[in-house]
């Protein structure tokens, strides 16, 4: 096959590509379909089941038989459709679902066995042995479903994420939406006008009349001309909206570089959410075919597909085709492709009576009834009054009617309606909300009732928005009616096709109908109708047609199943923005991080913080080994860790007091101004929600600490509180997390390294006890606030400075702290520490813990109204006997595992005799042995007894002794030294 | 979806959190006698309408002010917002 | 008529024209021993065993649309029993052993493939809380396996071992978990059920309920009165508006979950896995499209359809864990109705009303308890006593405190 004359094709370029690693030339303007047909190439692809040989079908997003492989390596692209692939030099593209070369596909066998894959065959057997299903039926089943392939490798393409706005957004830039884009943007609007495709016009480019008597992109270019000179209108080719959402939000890809060999420096596409105060839904028709026997062959395709091949991309199926409709259109598609001067076998019209537009031979009340040539159409069986003969042709195109692209106007759930009439669905009246449809979309499919119905959409658009228009003038256009007649299906015995990808015939649908899988929806579920990635977008209307034949209901009655997003494919990738990687989320790093980073340390992911876990030093080939070192030398000496994660908020007010009493479970009002007070939050529920420290700095001032995880929470919490429970309080929040470094420093030096660098602050116990706190200054006028609090059980300090003075404090501090041992410990370290005191921290308040089990029961305040303390008494959680105990091997050489479930020596391990778990352990370098935390039922009743951890996950299970939860200094002496 | 912070315009229903019904404004009195029935049933029943709904909405990423939605559970159509503080106080002044 | 290969094989030499409608047409009756509202998989399963398991019959399912138009045909067809709590883990347990059997009871092929699930795992902390919830599901009887880092990339080596930002550490894996073909389930439990008897009533919407002297008299329908000495209510996502024609509120919200279908590649995904760090979990289907999802929208709704945030929140999680699947394309989004409960675990149980049952709040896990929930319903309605494995699913839990809150989330629905 040779091209065609005229065209939408570059022919002073020539680009090479290959299919299946054969080399084919193209031009710029191609797309891969175009450039195939160009070529000879009929047979493209395989079908999903039965892997007949399938042909390019479609010219635009329908397309549901060519898909390829595109590209190679990491950048491949499975399922792509050749009818939407712009052409371009060096483009490869394979084959895919198939066993050996696309022409010899060994697959191609199931179509023999096709009797035995009816709708929903795969219900009704393997079921027999059991075990085979795994075994055996699904791994075959495996090896042989799917269409493309992964590359199986990252993809190496970078995406790209924008916001845009706009008064109208016009989807769709054929007649319809230029004309509503013309009129909006002329009136001063700001204006998208977004189509899929990569040249405005929509079918105007694949039509031979003419607009004011010039060729449609004559007008076409001018408008470009004048769009170019509107600021107010941005112009998104090659951009596809996909869904509507609420409140006027559209999702949209634009595929940015896709026509490119390669992205170069930029994206490969762009992920749009744009919101627009008022849509036009301009997005056409699709053409539906009509099933016969054997309609799948390669070169039979829709006659309106047909026609834009001939006329926008020059190229042709075959040299001799025939057209097979039940409308005029499909005679147009015969005057276009003769006046191109390909051959037409004939014209073949259900309609009796069918009038000639032109000199072919006309079959009137003729259907054709089978189609013969298996890698590719030779002929076809044309019958009429039940006499049949056989029509040579390489091509024949089909015309069924068309069925308006409703799918956007009804992704809010609305249904569209049939309009007997037309014998079309229509947009419904529930549209989303500010959405006007035109052109082909709403019926109107004519280039002139387009043109107009565009203008008026637009309008009608400003005219809510009270934004003045005029209508523009408007070319004069076609005009002509297309007088169908509804033809569904030619009846026979051989299996013609509904939906093509997923070898969907009307026996199928008839064997639904039998089996009473008649409601759309079963029909859809049962043969897999409609499921395929082109959506049934050629399917679906015809396969409900002929289910209303069968039940002798209208199509009105039967109905459509639901639009969904997307309208076409969307890749993963773009919908992922490129936040992938290490930027998947952001890394919140601590304001000792580029010191602690210099010393060597490990970090760990703390949420979206990484936090340094521990400080390895040379020689030291464990972290254990380091953990043990950081945890022995702050015990001995002093350590300093960064604790800024923890959450901080400011809290003041002349109500500030009453505020934090209601908040917290135990008493706060109480606390006297320079005093710290632990504190226990419960949620509404009585559940503990978080603890941490409240100091009163002030009369009128406090500084709630939330544990790290919880700081947002919480915050959003007491705002909750403050605004919505108690707005008549005088308290105002604000949360101070990243504003103030906060350094732990531990241990029993840890006053003479602070006494060093605190200006003329007093220290000492009697003047600075445990839990004091005080605004001051340190090295010499720096702001600080101090506050004696302990999670180690130390001697212990925690020293705010502003955030961006946390890292030289902590060098100085280690600096000056040298000759006491100042080491720096991180997470690991903590951990170790807090578990050794006895701490509760977020393996023991995980939402699921009450004050009770926590053992801290007594804090939760009688004869105040704080929050959750009502619910804190309900029967099953005040007659909760689980507590926090702590444990200990009874063999000190064997591990305490957390996670692991306790058991009463001797009882059978099951859930009805499970009376707790793990929940921290660590080894314990001062214990020199394993320790750890956990609930126990009766825990308080069963000190020193013995327990079983077991830990089948992994088969372990270690006796524990019940032993009080204060490992080290239980008395508390250190604190307060 | 977009909400209509009645302070700072349409703003991206992204930029808030969502806590619920807005009826958890009505905190009943936790020392009145009967506090643990009336608890139970603030804090876990829901009338839950399909139809239009008062809800809270928290701008965490905007200006941390706690808002009540009226919107529609079955078109999510928005009909108005308010500051939860507003509507908190007016009901105290109801209450008086 | 029995589903065999050799049914298939005859069929299909003689032109397919012996099979039968899977389940009648039925027109109402005025009255039965059980209606069962909610023609979905739980109210199916429910009538199913009530006939088979519990020899009852004069029974009904009412359907407002058609069967299996509820959440049973719109999930992500997983099917597991790795929970911690016991007021769930023997519940699940039990109903992956009816899964486990689920086809030969009903001669139906469902595809329940146990192909495994593996919860990642990327902290120390997650570790410790997923090997507790090993351990009980051991304890429980059910199996489990604690993977490492080298064991899950032996299992799934395209996943971001390399430059992710949660690293991941191991994997908690349950064998016996996967899949099941969604409405298969549905399909099956209804013609079964239709063979024992049971009127399938579709196109039948539930518009009142007639309660006489505080007891249940029957119901109100599209189609007319319809008269019943026990009424059993299945209608997960739409339970807060049926119960509350009976005068109800209960302890759930209604929220819509999205999920998501890829177009139809070879397959390469062994199980289920999922990405608690990243809102995201994938299967693969046996056509090939991958199936996955994330969290709720998170806003009270009942529209069925979601929005972009959640579209793009997913397909982030699923590219920071599998950078190979960029360039495939989502082919659907699809939302669904939850009953998101207070304390994200179900109600099996009696209500104030006699003879009024109601089988609610499954949030996103209702799929997989299909079976059970149908099981332990059907008994607590044949026989008064509730299945001891679904003891723990009362009403009253929440006013007395025995709430089953698996994340520890407290009484936010949208954060369970």
């Amino acid at each position: 096959m040779t091209r065609l004359a005229g065209g939408l094709i570059d022919r002073s370029q020539t680009l090479d590509f290959t299919f299946d690693g054969k080399s084919f030339k193209g031009h710029p303007g191609d797309t891969l379909a175009s450039a195939l047909l160009a070529n000879g190439m009929r047979l493209v692809g395989r079908s999903f089941k039965y892997h007949r040989p399938r042909g390019v079908f479609a010219a635009g997003s329908e397309e549901p038989n060519a898909m390829v492989e595109l590209r190679t390596g990491a950048w491949r692209e499975p399922n792509t459709r050749a009818t939407m692939v712009e052409l371009f030099d060096g483009l490869e593209a394979s084959s895919q679902n198939r066993l050996g070369s696309l022409r010899h596909d060994l697959l191609a066998v199931n179509d023999l066995f096709a009797p035995f894959f009816a709708a929903g065959f795969y219900y009704k057997t393997f079921m027999w042995p059991k075990a085979f299903w795994e075994r055996l039926y699904e791994p075959m089943i495996r090896r042989a479903a799917g269409l493309g392939s992964l590359s199986m490798q990252p993809d190496p393409d970078t995406y790209d994420k924008g916001f845009l706005h706009c008064d109208l957004l016009v989807i769709g830039g054929g007649a319809a939406g230029l004309a509503a884009a013309l009129t909006a943007a002329r009136a001063g609007a700001s204006v998208i006008l977004a189509d899929e495709d990569f040249r405005l016009g929509g079918r105007l480019n694949g039509e031979s009349h003419s607009l004011d008597d010039m060729p449609a992109t004559g007008w076409i270019n001018s408008l470009e001309a004048e769009f170019a000179s509107l600021p107010n209108l941005r112009i998104m080719r090659r951009t596809t909206v996909f869904g509507a959402f609420d409140h006027g939000i559209y999702g949209a890809v634009e595929r940015v570089s896709d026509h490119l060999a390669a992205p170069g420096a930029g994206v490969r596409q762009t992920l749009w959410r744009i919101t627009a105060r008022r849509t036009v839904l301009a997005a056409g028709a699709t053409e539906r075919h009509v099933p016969f026997a054997n309609n799948d062959r390669p070169g039979i395709m829709l006659a309106g597909a047909m026609r834009t091949f001939a006329n926008r991309f020059a190229s042709c199926p075959a040299d001799r085709v025939a057209i097979f409709t039940n409308n005029d259109d499909g005679h147009r598609t015969a005057l276009d492709l003769s006046a191109k001067g390909i051959e037409i076998a004939g014209v073949i019209d259900t309609r009796d009576g069918a009038k000639v537009f032109g000199s072919y031979p006309l079959f009137a009340g003729a259907a054709v009834t089978n189609a013969r040539g298996r890698l590719g159409l030779k002929a076809i069986d044309v019958t009429v009054d039940g006499r049949t003969q056989t029509l040579r042709c390489g091509a024949l195109g089909v015309s069924g009617g068309w069925n308006p692209n409703v799918h956007l106007a009804s992704h809010h759930r609305g249904r569209p309606c049939w309009d007997n009439g037309l014998q079309a669905f229509l947009p419904g009246e529930d549209l989303p909300a500010g959405m006007i449809v035109a052109g082909a979309a709403k019926g109107e499919g004519t280039t002139h009732s387009a043109l107009n119905s565009g203008a008026s959409a637009a309008l009608q658009a400003l005219a809510d928005l009270g934004l003045s228009a005029s209508r523009p003038r408007l070319p004069q256009a076609e005009d002509a009616p297309t007088n169908l007649k509804p033809f569904w299906h030619v009846a026979g015995k051989g299996r013609a096709w509904v939906d093509f990808q997923n070898d969907v015939t009307v026996k199928d649908i008839k064997l639904a109908h039998l089996e009473n899988m008649r409601p759309v929806e079963h029909l859809k579920r049962w043969t897999t109708l409609g499921m395929a990635t082109d959506q049934g977008k050629t399917a679906n209307v015809t396969a409900l047609a002929v289910m209303a034949e069968l039940t002798g209901k209208s199509i009105a009655e039967t109905g459509t199943t639901i639009f969904r997003p997307p309208y076409t494919g969307v890749s993963l990738g773009v919908l992922g923005g490129g936040d992938t990687g290490k930027n998947f989320r952001p890394s919140r790093l601590t304001p000792t991080h580029q010191w602690a980073s210099a010393n060597g340390a490990v970090f760990t992911e703390a949420g979206q913080w990484m936090r340094a876990q521990y400080f390895p030093r040379v020689g030291e080939t464990t972290w254990r080994e380091t953990v043990d070192r950081e945890v022995l030398a702050t015990r001995s000496g002093v350590g300093i860790c960064d604790v800024t994660t923890l959450g901080k908020v400011d809290v003041q007010g002349t109500d500030a007091a009453e505020f934090l009493d209601r908040i917290y479970a135990n008493k706060m009002a109480s606390l006297i101004p320079g005093r710290v007070r632990y504190g226990l939050m419960l949620r509404e529920d009585g559940f503990a929600y978080d603890d941490g420290t409240c100091a009163r700095l002030g009369e009128d001032h406090y500084v709630v600490t939330t544990t790290t995880a919880q700081a947002g929470p919480v915050y959003r919490h007491m705002e909750f509180a403050r605004q919505c429970l108690w707005p008549e309080l005088d308290v105002q929040l604000i949360s101070t997390t990243d504003a103030w470094a906060q350094l732990a420093v531990a241990g029993p030096n840890s006053r003479r390294l602070l006494e060093r660098i605190v200006d003329e602050f007093d220290l000492s116990n009697p003047a600075f006890p445990f839990m004091a706190c005080a605004e001051t200054t340190v090295c010499n006028g720096l702001r600080a606030r101090i506050f004696r609090i302990s999670f180690s059980g130390e001697l212990a300090y925690e020293l705010a400075v502003p955030a961006r003075y946390g890292n030289a404090l902590m060098e100085r501090l280690i600096e000056i702290g040298a000759d006491l041992g100042a080491t720096p410990y991180g997470t690991e370290a903590l951990g170790v520490m807090r578990i050794e005191k006895g701490h509760a921290a977020g393996n023991e308040i995980n939402g699921q813990t009450t004050a009770q089990m926590l053992g801290l029961a007594r804090m939760v305040a009688k004869g105040k109204d704080a929050i959750g303390a009502v619910m804190s008494r309900r029967e099953g959680l005040a007659g909760d006997s689980r507590v926090l105990v702590g444990l200990q091997p009874v063999d000190p050489a064997e591990p305490v595992v957390p996670g692991s479930h306790l058991f009463s020596p001797g009882a059978a391990q099951t859930t009805a005799n499970d009376l707790g778990w793990v929940t921290s352990a660590c080894h314990s370098p001062n214990l020199r042995s394993s320790i750890g935390l956990g609930f126990l039922a009766g825990g308080g009743e069963r000190m020193g007894e013995e327990i079983i951890a077991a830990n089948p996950l992994q088969n372990q299970s270690v006796r524990l002794r019940v032993v009080s939860q204060h490992f080290v200094d239980p008395e508390g002496g250190r604190l307060r030294d | 979806m977009l909400i209509p912070h009645p302070l700072l315009g349409l703003r991206d229903a992204q930029e808030f959190t969502y806590l619920g019904d807005a009826a958890l404004l009505d905190r009943p009195d936790g020392l009145a006698a009967d506090a643990e029935a009336s608890f139970a049933d603030y804090v876990y029943l829901r009338n839950n309408p399909a139809g239009v709904h008062r809800e809270l909405w928290f701008h965490e990423h905007g200006d941390r002010s706690w808002l009540i939605v009226k919107r529609n559970t079955v078109t999510h159509e928005i009909l108005g917002a308010e500051l939860a503080r507003d509507v908190a106080l007016a009901s105290r002044g109801e209450a008086q | 008529m029995r589903f065999s290969g050799f049914r298939v094989l005859r069929e299909a030499l003689t032109g397919h024209g012996g099979w039968r409608p899977l389940w009648r047409n039925c027109e109402p009756q005025p009255s039965y021993d059980f209606v069962i509202v909610g023609g979905g998989g739980h109210g199916l399963a429910t009538a199913y065993h009530l006939a088979a398991v519990f020899g009852q019959s004069r029974i009904a399912v009412l359907e407002k649309g058609w069967l299996g138009s509820g959440n049973i045909g719109r999930n992500t067809t997983i099917i597991r029993s790795n929970y911690l709590l016991p007021g769930n883990e023997p519940f699940y347990e039990f109903s992956m052993k009816l899964w486990e059997n689920l086809e030969q009871e009903l001669n139906f092929n469902a595809m329940v493939s146990q192909r495994g699930i593996v919860n990642l795992i990327h902290t120390d902390g997650q570790r410790d809380a997923y090997r507790r919830r090993g351990n009980a599901m051991l304890h429980a009887g059910a199996d489990a396996q604690l993977l490492s880092r080298d064991q899950v990339r032996d299992l799934a080596p395209f996943l971001n071992f390399d430059n992710a930002r949660f690293p991941i550490k191991g994997g908690l894996m349950q064998r016996r978990a996967g899949t099941a073909r969604h409405d298969g389930v549905a399909w099956g439990y209804a013609r079964a059920a239709d063979l024992l008897g049971v009127d399938l009533i579709q196109n039948c919407e539930v518009t009142g309920f007639r309660i006489e002297n505080g007891k249940v008299a029957g119901v109100d329908t599209t189609r007319g009165h319809i008269g019943a000495k026990k009424v059993g209510v299945a209608v997960a996502g739409s339970s807060g508006r049926v119960m509350a024609m009976a005068g109800m509120r209960l302890p759930i919200e209604s929220h819509v979950l999205q999920a998501f279908v890829s177009e139809g590649l070879k397959p390469v995904i062994p199980g289920v896995i999922t990405f608690g760090a990243g809102h995201f979990y994938v299967s693969q289907s046996d056509k090939g499209g991958l199936i996955f999802g994330g969290d709720i929208d998170g806003y009270n709704s009942y529209a069925q359809r979601g929005n972009l945030p959640v579209i793009e929140d997913v397909a982030e999680g699923g590219m920071a864990l599998m950078p190979m699947i960029g360039r495939a394309r989502l082919l659907r989004a699809w939302g669904g109705i939850m009953d998101m409960s207070m304390d994200g675990s179900p109600i099996i149980d009696r209500t104030p009303i006699e003879g009024l049952y109601l089988n609610a709040g499954w949030c996103y896990g209702g799929f997989k308890a299909t079976p059970a929930s149908g099981y332990a319903f059907a008994q607590l309605m044949a026989t008064g006593n509730p299945h001891e494995a679904a003891a723990a699913y009362r009403l009253d839990r929440f006013t007395r405190g025995y709430v089953i809150d698996e994340k520890g989330a407290g009484a936010t629905p949208n954060l369970h």
